[in-house]
């Protein structure tokens, strides 16, 4: 059973690796590439937790195989700041308490960036079901929801 | 309101672990690995009930990359013992069978043997190897199957506890108990209106994000180090001791940050799975269960059978109660009946009330704790009926309980007496909070039930260790599942008198700090806060001792003021006040480090009470309810972090909503669990819901330095009531069976208008 060679960007970086050929996109950057910040929640597309970005479009890592990163683009909750600035929903959710256990949010942030980047005035209605493939177990909500709200207000302030 | 009497508890700063959780650096269970670490898988029971003959483990040990095989005969038999757990008890004997059954699978799922192999593929082809000759045996699901005579017995070592003359023959109810005030029967004669009701809920689980995830690494010499993400630390050294025959010393265990746990995390599956193959196979050993090795094996909450009958005088006052629970525990006793019973009634001052509960197994999964344990399950029928009698006797569902309530010196029928308690101040909150007062839009309807949780204090230990520079650092032992960490701190720093961001808290291992019982029983701000402000207090002592040593002058004439020592008055001497940076620097000139300790048994914590708002609108054809407001009102003593607490009233009272209206285990005639996924056990997404507004009423608890009461729990009470109560406004169809899904919920409605249905 020999190993697929897979050549692609993740996060901005060029970026090669093996894979065997039922390995899940997930499986691969968390085995392979270390980077552990999406998580398996469910492993079936239901709890959003290992959400990334492949090509601007929001995407279950587990979902995908790893061999379908050939040539793609990969945004994962670690290319989400730069440098030692986060991105403005990332500061949001401090500030604003949108996160309790926290396993969640690494998938809830991407999710939230996808939906801000298509759509940067969202009605509260859009923002629900925006992230509606997003399972939280701990906030209701309510502060996630308000956070991602309030960032796309100040980017607009902001654009003015 | 806090924020004007203290300068740090009350505000809302940034949580000390925020950038490590929305930059993927927090490190979860599932996120740790070792050098050289095997991946270990469970082999589990397709049958709801059977006995294991034999297993055959020869030709999956002879697959090359399996390193280890273990069944329930790798593990010690145990003695008929309770221990806690979390908020209920486990019986050692019970807990080593559900880890690993011995003699008999009790529910599908149920974990028959363990494989570590050098790969998730070699792991899963030697389980598939492995030959397990089983006799099925008839199986029993539902608790009132279960505790009929002719039903199948799943211990025959189990006589009904709680019963005189006592049995002597096996039975499916682990316990009885009774709970009495008054004369139950001589009230309902006084009453001239009575209401009688059944209810019945589905097992629920917590639904925690992060699946169980453990790392074990056995030396040699006997030392085990463990990584694992559970809600108590020293419960799964306990645990794991007890089970595989270790010294607490030799177990060094290490919390990961916490994916949610809600209850459900305060028991070992994988733990001592982990450390075994890890013994046997000389490598570390990694094991993640599936969110359908979760469903099936892990948690969940009962389900329940409750009777319930209320009497009531005109004026609206009740006079007398009778209130019958019976709890799946799942396979082995212990279900939350006790909490059940207790918390049934607990919102009421009614002078007759008789209270019975039964612990019921069946071949289900062991239940765990889930927020306010058993609680929930009681307050949806007491509520349900008392919302009945608001309608019978045309008063605002408030004002009934109000003119109920319980209050300071009421006797409840467990027979505590509650102290300083804020039923009524939260009761009067809900009554004037903006959504009470606006009007119910056309179309929709509004539902209002209470709920009342104990709360716990027990044991914990911190420590306060004040850096060179004068930061200093707060070590405690509780796992930080929402926010605790923040709340810790901001108590530290304002005993310290010191910014907030000088203060940093961790969450140290099994060997780093002293015993801390669980992060559970919404005790964590309360008990470990205690120990805390403790710590801090003896740092504090120690600094002032210093202070007094500099200035040659007695200790008493030294008072800690705004981060510094001052001299208490001028006829002290005049000196120039001691920074806690000054003091630092200097340490080991006047004595040495400068660490504070504290531990202790936390007693007191305040009871917690919450009111919940909720108007609906529902979809007659279809059944579809559509929350279109919530609010939450609770007395939280003092909101040591207000977001933080918003955060727990509004996730509870969502997890309420679920349970109220979509989540149930399903299980098909073999009793094989038919939804063990999110997309079938349907949790509350965001496009659910509304923004759920919260009312945090502070009725500081007098036990509690900064009037701390625990908030966590009581969250989840009373959702489901007041949307039963909603919908029954809305529809006239009063539901009596969990959960009010849409099919559940459009059947009721076609029953109860034939005419309609006809259409």
């Amino acid at each position: 059973m020999s190993k697929i060679h897979v050549t692609t960007t993740v996060n901005g970086e060029p970026t090669e690796f093996l894979c065997n050929a039922t390995d899940t996109l997930l499986d691969v950057l968390r085995d392979e590439l270390r980077l552990t910040g999406a998580k398996e929640g469910c492993g079936s597309g239901d709890c959003g937790a290992c959400s990334v970005i492949v090509d601007d479009r929001l995407t279950c890592a587990c979902l995908m195989l790893g061999a379908e990163a050939e040539g793609r683009r990969v945004l994962t909750i670690e290319g989400m700041a730069h440098g030692d600035q986060l991105h403005p929903l990332q500061k949001k959710f401090i500030e604003m308490a949108a996160l309790q256990c926290g396993v969640c949010t690494p998938g809830v942030l991407i999710a939230a960036k996808a939906l801000l980047d298509r759509n940067p005035n969202p009605t509260e209605t859009e923002v629900r079901f925006g992230l509606a493939g997003n399972l939280c177990r701990c906030t209701g909500y309510d502060k996630i929801i308000r956070a991602v709200m309030d960032v796309a207000a100040d980017q607009r302030e902001t654009a003015r | 309101m806090s924020a004007q009497r203290y300068k740090w508890v009350g505000t809302r700063q940034n949580r000390p672990d925020g950038a490590d959780k929305v930059t993927g650096r927090a490190r979860f269970a599932a996120d740790f690995n070792l050098p050289g670490e095997l991946v270990g898988k469970v082999l589990r029971s397709p049958h709801a009930h059977a006995n294991i003959r034999s297993i055959d483990t020869t030709a999956a040990a002879r697959l090359p990359g399996v390193k280890a095989i273990v069944t329930g005969a790798d593990f010690p038999e145990q003695p008929d013992q309770l221990l806690p757990a979390g908020e209920m008890q486990v019986n050692l004997r019970d807990v080593t069978r559900n880890i690993m059954a011995k003699e008999k699978a009790l529910y599908e799922g149920h974990a028959v043997a363990a494989v570590a192999a050098t790969t998730a593929a070699v792991a899963a082809e030697a389980l598939s190897l492995i030959k397990v000759d089983y006799e099925i045996l008839p199986h029993v699901i539902d608790v009132r199957e279960a505790m009929k005579d002719n039903a199948p017995v799943l211990h025959a070592h189990m006589r009904t506890e709680g019963v005189k003359p006592a049995p002597d023959k096996p039975s499916n109810i682990a316990k009885r108990l009774e709970f009495a005030k008054g004369d139950a029967d001589a009230g309902f004669a006084q009453a001239e209106v009575v209401i009688e009701r059944e209810f019945t809920t589905e097992p629920v689980h917590q639904g925690y994000i992060e699946p169980h995830a453990a790392l074990a690494s056995a030396s040699e010499d006997g030392q085990v180090q463990l990584w694992t993400t559970t809600q108590g630390h020293f419960q799964v050294r306990g645990f794991c001791c007890r089970l595989l025959d270790l010294e607490t010393a030799q177990l060094r265990v290490t919390p990961s940050e916490i994916g949610g746990g809600f209850g459900g995390k305060t028991v070992v599956y994988l733990e001592p799975l982990a450390i075994r193959l890890s013994q046997r196979a000389g490598r570390p050993v990694k094991m993640v269960m599936s969110r359908e090795e979760v469903m099936r094996a892990s948690g969940p909450t009962s389900g329940g059978h409750v009777k319930v009958k209320l009497g009531a005088r005109k004026d609206g006052s009740i006079v007398a109660a009778d209130v019958t629970v019976a709890l799946q525990a799942g396979a082995f006793a212990g279900s939350p009946v006790g909490p059940s019973c207790m918390c049934s009634l607990a919102c009421y001052d009614i002078d007759n009330i008789r209270v019975v509960g039964f612990d019921v197994v069946s071949n289900r999964p062991k239940v765990a704790a889930y927020r306010a344990p058993g609680a929930p399950i009681s307050a949806w029928a007491v509520e349900s009926v008392v919302d009945m009698l608001a309608q019978e006797l045309g008063i605002d569902p408030i004002d009934l309980r109000l003119k109920n309530a319980a209050k300071q010196g009421t006797k409840t029928h467990y027979g505590a007496s509650f102290g300083v308690i804020g039923l009524v101040e939260t009761l009067e909150a809900a009554k004037n909070s903006p959504h009470y007062r606006a009007p119910v839009k056309p179309g929709h309807a509004r539902g209002v039930a209470a709920g009342f949780w104990f709360n716990v204090g027990a044991d914990s230990s911190a420590a306060a260790q004040v850096g060179e520079d004068g930061t200093v650092t707060i070590i405690s032992g509780n796992p930080d599942i929402g926010g605790s960490r923040a709340s810790l701190a901001l108590m530290a720093a304002e005993e310290l008198g010191i910014d907030y961001n000088k203060v940093r808290p961790i969450v140290a291992d099994t060997a780093s700090i002293g015993f801390n019982f669980v992060t559970g029983g919404s005790r964590v701000t309360f008990a470990t806060g205690l120990a805390v402000i403790n710590a801090t207090r003896d740092a504090i002592s120690q600094l002032k001792a210093r202070a007094a040593k500099i200035w040659e002058v007695d200790v008493e004439g030294v008072v800690w003021e705004e981060g510094e020592a001052r001299p208490s008055s001028t006829n002290v001497g005049k000196f120039e006040p001691l920074s806690l940076a000054k003091l630092a620097a200097s340490a080991s000139r006047t004595g040495g480090p400068i660490n504070g300790h504290a531990q202790l048994n936390a007693q007191g914590a305040g009871p917690g009470f919450g009111v919940h708002i909720v108007d609906l609108k529902v979809d007659m054809d279809t059944g579809i309810v559509t929350i279109d407001r919530y609010t939450a009102v609770q007395d939280v003593g003092t909101a040591i972090h207000p977001s933080y607490v918003e955060g727990q009233l509004q996730g509870g009272a969502v997890q309420g909503i679920g349970w109220a209206l979509n989540e149930e285990y399903i299980y098909d005639k073999q009793g094989r669990l038919q939804n063990p996924g999110f997309l079938d056990y349907r949790m509350p997404v965001a496009s659910d819901l509304p923004m759920i507004e919260t009312v945090l009423v502070e009725v500081p608890n007098p036990t509690h330095p900064y009037g701390v009461r625990g908030v966590g729990e009581v969250p989840i009470i009373p959702p489901m009531a007041a949307i039963g109560s909603a919908i029954a406004r809305a529809t006239g169809v009063r539901m009596l069976d969990l959960p009010m899904s849409p099919p559940r919920l459009s059947a009721a409605i076609d029953a109860a208008t034939p005419a309609m249905a006809a259409e």
